[in-house]
C-alpha cells in the first residue's frame, strides 16, 4: 500500500478541494461583477510592486490582527492565537515533514504528520519540532478556550455584546472548535504509542494510558485511526462549509487587502467589490460596542455587522439599513477596515422615488461675479444658527477679506442629505447646479461653515477651487499673522463633529485656533473617538427623544472635564447641545469673532 | 381685481368619513406625525419654499384629509436638507415623513 495513505485523509482532502473550488468560483463571479472603473484599476495595477506592502499588511492584519490588539488586548490575543497559531502549525508542520521525509510526499502529510511520521527514522531536530508543534498547539488551544469563554461571557475579552450568529454559523463555529482538541487527542494517542510527541502530547498520552489502564494496551490503541478520522472529519466539515459561512473572511480578507492596495474602492452602487467586502467581515462585533445606538438606546440589531450579514444572506430589511446615524464611529473601529457607511448608503438607494429634474426652480439664481473674492457657503443649518454667519462676516471684515456669501438669502442644499438617504440622482442634480454656480462666479476659494457641506464639496464635488472649513480658514489667517486674537481666561471643551472629524480628518485646525483664544480641555473620547451629537442627518428613524438621549451622553462626556464653555464647529451639533443643557455652547467662529 | 398677492380658496367640502388607510400606513412608519399641530414652522423655514410655492404643511394636511392630487409632483421640490425637522416644536421627523409620503404615494399609485 502507498506509504503515506490512510482512508482517514479523504474527508480532509475532499474538504480542501471543495473549499478552493468554491472560493475560485465565487471570486471569479465577483470580479466579473466589478464595474468598469474598478476593472480598469484592477487590470492596470495587477502586476505592480504594490503586492509587497499588501503582503506586509496581510501579515499584520490577517495573522497578527494588529487593529484588534489596538482595540482590546484579550480579543487580539484570541484572534492572533487562532489565526497565527494555525498558520504556523501548517508552516512548521510542512518544514518538519520536508526535513523528515527525503523525497516527495503528498500534501496532506504535514497535517497528519504525527501519524505518517511515526515509523520514520530519527531526523535532525526531531525533538525541537515535536516540542515546537506542541507549543503552537498550546497557543491555538489557549485562544480557543478564550473564544469559548467569550461566547459565555463576552466581557472577558472586553466586549459588551457578542454578535448573535445565525444557526449555520454556530454549526461551523463548533466544527472549528472541534478541530484542535481532536488533533490534540489523536496526536496524544499516537505519541503515547510511538513516543514521537512533544511535552504536551506525550504527557497527555501517558495520562490517558494511566487513567484507562484496562483498555490501554489493545482496544484503545486500535482506535487510533478513528481519532485521526474524527480530526480529519472536523477539518473536512469546516472547509466545506467555510465559503458559505462567516469564516469566508479568512480567505477573502487577504484578497481585499490586495485590492485596496491596488486602489479599488466602493462605487456608488453595489458591485462585485461590495461582495468582497461583505465576505471579508468576520462578524467580530466590535462595531456594536461603541455604536451610540447600542450604548445609549440599547438598539443592538442594526449595527454594521448585522447590515453586512443580512446583505450577504440577501434578507436585508429596510429598518436595519435606515436606522443608523452614519456617524462613522464603527468605521474607525472596524479591524478589517471596511467601508461600512458607504455600503449602507449604497443599500439605501431609493430607486423608485429617486427622480430627475426636480430642482428646475434653482435656475432662477443669477450668476454672480466674484472674481478675487472668497465664496462663503454657510449651509442650510447655519441659517438656523445666525450667530455663526454673523461671526464669519465679522472675521471677513476684520481681515479685510472680500467675500461673496453664496446663500445669503436663499439657501441651496449641497446634496449630501439626499445622498445619505439614497437619492443619488437628485443629489447629482443639486451638485450640478451648485458646481455651475460656483464655477461661473470665478471665486478663488470656497469656505463652508457646515461640515456636512464641507465633506460634500470636498469629496463629492469636482470644483476647480480649494475648499475649506471655516476652522481651517481661521487657522490659516492666524498662521499668516493676519488675525491676532486676545486670549481669554476660559476653559473650553471641544466637540469633534462626526462629519468634520471622522468624515474629513480635520482634528488639528479647530484645536490650534482654540489654543489661541483659550485653554482646551482634553477628554478620553475625542478626535476619532468622539461621540455623535445624535442629530446627524444620516438617520430618519430615531425619534427626537432618542436623539436627545444620544446628545445627553455626548454632553455628559464633554462636561466631565468641567469646562466654562463647549465649543464645536458644526451648526447641527451646536443647535443640539444648546437645546440640551442651557450650558453655553459656541461655534469656533463665534469665539474667534469675540476675541478679535 | 386688485392683486393682493393671495387669493381666496374655492369653497369645498371635505369628507373625513373614509377609512384613512394611507394615513395609517404613514403613521405606522413615522409615528411622530401623530403629534403634528400643523403650526407651519416647517414651511416657514423651508429652503425649497424660498424658490417655489412648495408648502410642506399644506401637503401633509392635504394628505391627512385624503387629498392626493399633485402631491407626488410637489414633493419632488424638497432638497431633504432637514431644517424643518430641526425647527419642529413637536419633534415630528419631517425628513422621514417626506420620504415615506413619496414611497406610499408611489406604491399605491395615488
Amino acid at each position: 500500500m502507498y506509504p503515506y495513505f490512510n482512508p482517514f485523509v479523504i474527508p480532509f482532502c475532499a474538504g480542501v478541494l471543495l473549499l478552493f473550488g468554491m472560493c475560485l468560483i465565487k471570486w471569479t463571479k465577483w470580479i466579473r461583477q466589478f464595474d468598469r472603473l474598478q476593472r480598469a484599476i484592477l487590470f492596470r495595477n495587477i502586476f505592480s510592486w504594490k503586492f509587497i506592502p499588501a503582503i506586509w499588511e496581510m501579515i499584520l492584519e490577517v495573522l497578527i490582527h494588529r487593529k484588534v490588539f489596538k482595540q482590546r488586548l484579550a480579543l487580539g490575543y484570541m484572534h492572533t492565537s487562532i489565526a497565527l497559531g494555525w498558520f504556523l502549525l501548517i508552516v512548521v508542520g510542512a518544514i518538519e515533514a520536508s526535513v523528515a521525509i527525503k523525497g516527495s510526499h503528498p500534501l496532506w502529510v504535514p497535517i497528519f504528520f504525527r501519524y505518517f511520521g511515526k515509523e520514520l527514522p530519527h531526523f535532525n531536530g526531531e525533538v525541537f519540532f515535536n516540542n515546537m508543534m506542541d507549543l503552537l498547539l498550546c497557543f491555538v488551544l489557549s485562544g480557543l478556550l478564550l473564544a469559548m469563554l467569550k461566547r459565555l461571557y463576552s466581557r472577558i475579552v472586553g466586549l459588551t455584546k457578542n454578535t448573535k450568529h445565525v444557526l449555520f454559523d454556530k454549526f461551523v463555529m463548533i466544527s472549528l472548535w472541534l478541530i484542535f482538541p481532536l488533533r490534540l487527542l489523536a496526536e496524544s494517542v499516537t505519541a503515547n504509542r510511538y513516543h514521537n510527541g512533544g511535552f504536551l502530547t506525550e504527557n497527555l498520552g501517558k495520562l490517558i494510558n494511566y487513567t484507562f489502564p484496562s483498555v490501554s494496551n489493545d482496544a484503545f490503541w486500535y482506535l487510533e485511526t478513528t481519532w485521526w478520522l474524527f480530526y480529519s472529519l472536523a477539518l473536512g466539515i469546516f472547509f466545506v462549509s467555510l465559503p458559505f459561512s462567516r469564516y469566508m473572511h479568512i480567505l477573502t480578507e487577504p484578497l481585499l487587502i490586495y485590492f485596496r492596495k491596488l486602489g479599488l474602492r466602493e462605487d456608488i452602487i453595489s458591485t462585485g467589490f461590495t461582495k468582497f467586502e461583505l465576505s471579508a467581515c468576520s462578524r467580530c462585533g466590535i462595531c456594536i460596542d461603541n455604536c451610540p445606538l447600542n450604548k445609549e438606546l440599547q438598539i443592538s440589531d442594526v449595527q454594521s455587522v448585522y447590515l453586512l450579514r443580512e446583505l450577504r444572506y440577501k434578507r436585508l430589511r429596510e429598518e436595519v439599513a435606515n436606522n443608523c446615524l452614519m456617524c462613522d464611529r464603527c468605521v474607525v473601529d472596524c479591524p478589517v477596515g471596511l467601508e461600512l457607511t458607504r455600503i449602507r448608503r449604497i443599500h439605501r438607494y431609493k430607486k423608485d422615488i429617486d427622480t430627475s429634474n426636480n430642482y428646475k426652480y434653482l435656475d432662477v439664481i443669477q450668476p454672480f461675479n466674484a472674481i478675487g473674492r472668497v465664496a462663503y457657503y454657510s449651509g442650510c443649518m447655519s441659517h438656523l444658527t445666525q450667530g455663526i454667519i454673523n461671526a464669519m462676516k465679522n472675521i471677513f471684515e476684520a481681515v479685510g477679506q472680500k467675500y461673496w456669501h453664496i446663500d445669503a438669502e436663499k439657501t441651496i442644499c449641497c446634496g449630501r442629505p439626499l445622498i445619505q438617504q439614497g437619492f443619488e440622482q437628485q443629489a447629482k442634480e443639486l451638485r450640478r447646479k451648485n458646481t455651475a454656480y460656483i464655477r461661473e462666479s470665478n471665486a478663488i476659494l470656497l469656505i463652508t461653515s457646515c461640515p456636512i457641506c464641507y465633506q460634500s464639496f470636498k469629496k463629492e464635488y469636482k470644483l476647480n477651487i480649494p475648499v475649506m472649513h471655516h476652522t481651517e480658514y481661521i487657522e490659516r489667517l492666524i498662521n499668516n499673522k493676519m488675525l491676532t486674537l486676545k486670549k481669554q481666561n476660559l476653559k473650553i471643551a471641544y466637540h469633534d463633529p462626526c462629519e468634520l472629524g471622522r468624515g474629513c480628518g480635520v482634528y488639528s485646525a479647530p484645536r490650534k485656533v482654540l489654543k489661541n483664544v483659550a485653554d482646551i480641555l482634553s477628554s478620553s473620547n475625542e478626535k476619532e473617538k468622539s461621540f455623535c451629537c445624535g442629530f446627524n442627518l444620516g438617520n430618519t428613524t430615531l425619534s427626537c427623544e432618542e436623539q436627545r438621549k444620544i446628545r445627553d451622553a455626548a454632553l455628559q462626556n464633554l462636561l466631565k472635564s468641567n469646562p466654562d464653555l463647549i465649543a464645536t464647529a458644526c451648526p447641527m451639533c451646536k443647535k443640539g447641545f444648546m437645546r440640551g443643557s442651557g450650558f453655553p455652547v459656541k461655534d469656533i467662529a463665534e469665539i474667534v469673532s469675540e476675541s478679535i | 381685481m386688485v392683486d393682493f398677492g393671495f387669493q381666496i380658496n374655492q369653497g369645498r367640502t371635505l369628507s373625513l368619513d373614509f377609512e384613512q388607510v394611507h394615513l395609517k400606513q404613514l403613521e405606522d412608519v413615522v409615528g411622530s406625525f401623530r403629534r403634528c399641530i400643523r403650526c407651519g414652522s416647517c414651511t416657514a423655514t423651508c429652503s425649497a419654499a424660498q424658490f417655489t410655492d412648495f408648502n410642506i404643511r399644506k401637503i401633509h394636511t392635504a394628505f391627512r384629509a385624503g387629498i392626493y392630487n399633485n402631491i407626488e409632483e410637489l414633493l419632488k421640490s424638497c432638497m431633504l436638507c432637514g431644517k424643518c425637522t430641526l425647527v419642529c416644536p413637536r419633534g415630528v421627523n419631517l425628513r422621514a415623513l417626506i420620504i415615506n409620503l413619496r414611497k406610499i404615494i408611489k406604491e399605491n399609485d395615488l
